[in-house]
């Protein structure tokens, strides 16, 4: 069996990454594998700009993005195998995958990283009443119909959802000539960036619905229509506020979930409320020598943090593979404790030795907080407290724990993250 | 005196800008709560741009369209036309990222790249 240093299942943001980081570390046999036909994963289709603010410190689109990151890895001569899909991996990181050239195949690989990206949720996870017309697409695919595939899925469009995704493509198809009729928020608050409402629907006055949800699609073989109506503070719709808007597409933009098929298969553990690997300050999963970065491992909101999060993912499988690793001592494990409107964090563990000497701690909030701030506490002591005009539950928040900090607290059991108003 | 209300992008608060006008004249920014938001809500009303991303259709490769988009933010008014003059352009591989698929759109004075590469 051919046997590799680092085997990075995805070619995405994450998967680019972590295998120029990989390679920078000094491991030379990687094998990145990507069932698509391109690399560069979801940036190929996010034709829009905004991207690379934080890691180029200028405004790229999609494309422009993962280009940068695609010429790295050409440069350094980093192998890949594209339409290739990766089957299985066992605990002991055979890696099983299929395609036309290979046939199936099996590979070791002495680390793992695991990109493989999230997937949109579908019609089927929201309880839509209604038959099942033609033209009712996730807001991703309808993306990628119009901007790869050069077609347009419909002229008269409701959008549910006001996540970014759903924001973009309310102005992508304006542009190309539909009319979008309105945006429905569940939410009482958008999950989309300011930048995303006035650009994309304030820009071309497309009604944004908060607190509203889709109850009735109509239609047998097409959309024809459907109805909105208004919900409560428990998020139910409220009866007598329907209205009926006639429309041939809806699209669905409610949500991603980190596609974790492999990581359940080999049993890693998966966090509840990411859906993704829960996973220590070396991004590791509870499988030694199998990592994990990118939307597998939480939703992002910029692919800056997918890439940075890569980065350490590729130098810690690195340095694990050369055997570099200072291993923690036992029981010097550090629980990360979300609490008060903080969700959760990655990682979810630190041992103080293993961790570089800054360690980015990053998590997102169940509500809008204004005013607030984000606080550490190690045990009862307040070690951290920064004040913040407002933290969303669109966007990924963090702080920065020091390795001296940690080490010099020995007795230290839990760090706990939370949200105060004062 | 007219009023025009706008929403700042500047961060995630999103505060909620009125600007008095006065025969195409600022008389007063209000509801911003930083300097930045003045600045922003000054551009937006005398002013506003946008850079326009969007796609064409290309000859000779793999994939049916290469994106592309205005080098430079255009007036916010010129978004449709610059759309509409997309509509005809084609585009033969090899394209790379930064090759002009069109020269001054709309009046612009600014040219539309490609973001893409196509062999």
């Amino acid at each position: 069996m051919k046997s590799y240093d680092i085997v990075i299942v995805g070619g995405g943001p994450a998967g680019l990454a972590a295998a120029v980081s990989a390679k920078e570390s000094g491991i030379d046999n990687i094998l990145i594998l990507e069932r698509d036909k391109v690399l560069g994963g979801i940036l190929n289709q996010c034709i829009h700009n905004g991207f690379g603010l934080h890691t180029f410190k200028e405004e790229l689109t999609g494309p422009e993005y993962a280009a940068r990151f695609m010429k790295q890895v050409f440069d350094l001569g980093i192998p890949y195998k594209l339409n290739t899909m990766v089957m299985d991996i066992s605990e002991d990181k055979v890696v099983t995958a299929m395609n036309k050239e290979d046939g199936l195949f099996q590979i070791q690989a002495k680390a793992v990283i695991l990109a493989m990206g999230c997937r949109e949720r579908p019609r089927g996870a929201l309880n839509i009443p209604g038959y099942r017309p033609a033209g009712i697409y996730s807001a991703g695919t309808a993306q990628r119909l119009i901007n790869i595939e050069e077609c347009m899925p419909g002229k008269e469009v409701v959008i549910l959802g006001s996540g970014d995704i759903g924001l973009i493509m309310a102005r992508r198809m304006t542009l190309e000539g539909a009319k979008v009729k309105a945006v429905a928020e569940l939410m009482p608050y958008s999950g989309g960036l300011k930048r995303n409402i006035v650009q994309c629907l304030d820009d071309f006055d497309i009604p944004l619905k908060l607190s509203h949800t889709v109850v009735d699609i109509k239609g047998d073989k097409r959309v024809e229509g459907i109805t909105i109506a208004e919900v409560g503070p428990d998020r139910k719709p409220i009866p007598g506020t329907e209205e009926h808007i006639p429309c041939d597409t809806l699209l669905l933009s409610v949500g991603l979930i980190p596609e974790n098929e492999l990581s359940n298969k080999m049993n890693v553990e998966i966090e509840r409320v990411t859906n993704g690997p829960a996973v220590n300050e070396s991004l590791e999963t509870n499988i030694e020598g199998v990592f994990a970065c990118g939307n597998v491992l939480h939703v992002h909101d910029l692919v800056d943090y997918v890439s940075e999060e890569a980065k350490t993912a590729g130098a810690n499988a690195a340095k694990y593979v050369k055997g570099e690793r200072n291993e923690g001592k036992a029981g010097s494990e550090i629980a990360l404790v979300p609490t008060d409107g903080v969700r959760y964090t990655v990682p979810k563990v630190i041992r103080p030795e293993c961790m570089e000497d800054k360690l980015t701690v990053r998590f997102r909030v169940g509500d809008v907080y204004k005013n607030s701030y984000v606080s550490v506490y190690f045990g009862d002591e307040r070690v951290q407290h920064k004040k913040k005009v407002v933290i969303e539950p669109g966007q990924m928040e963090q702080v920065v724990l020091s390795k001296e900090q940690l080490l010099s607290n020995p007795e230290l059991k839990s760090i706990t993250v939370k949200i105060e108003k004062e | 005196m007219e009023n025009r209300e706008l929403t700042c992008i500047g961060c995630p608060l999103g505060c909620q800008i009125t600007v008095m006008m006065d025969q195409g004249e600022i008389k007063e920014v209000t509801g911003n709560t930083c300097p930045r938001g003045e600045e922003y809500a000054r551009k937006e009303v005398l002013a506003p741009t946008r850079i326009v991303t969007s796609t064409v259709r290309l000859e000779g490769g793999d994939i049916a369209a290469i994106p592309v988009k205005t080098k430079q933010d255009i007036p916010k008014s010129k978004i449709f036309d610059v759309m509409d003059e997309l509509k005809d352009v084609v585009v033969k591989v090899p394209v790379h990222i930064g090759d002009v698929v069109l020269e001054d759109v709309a009046g612009t004075g600014v040219p539309v790249i490609a973001t893409k590469d196509a062999e």
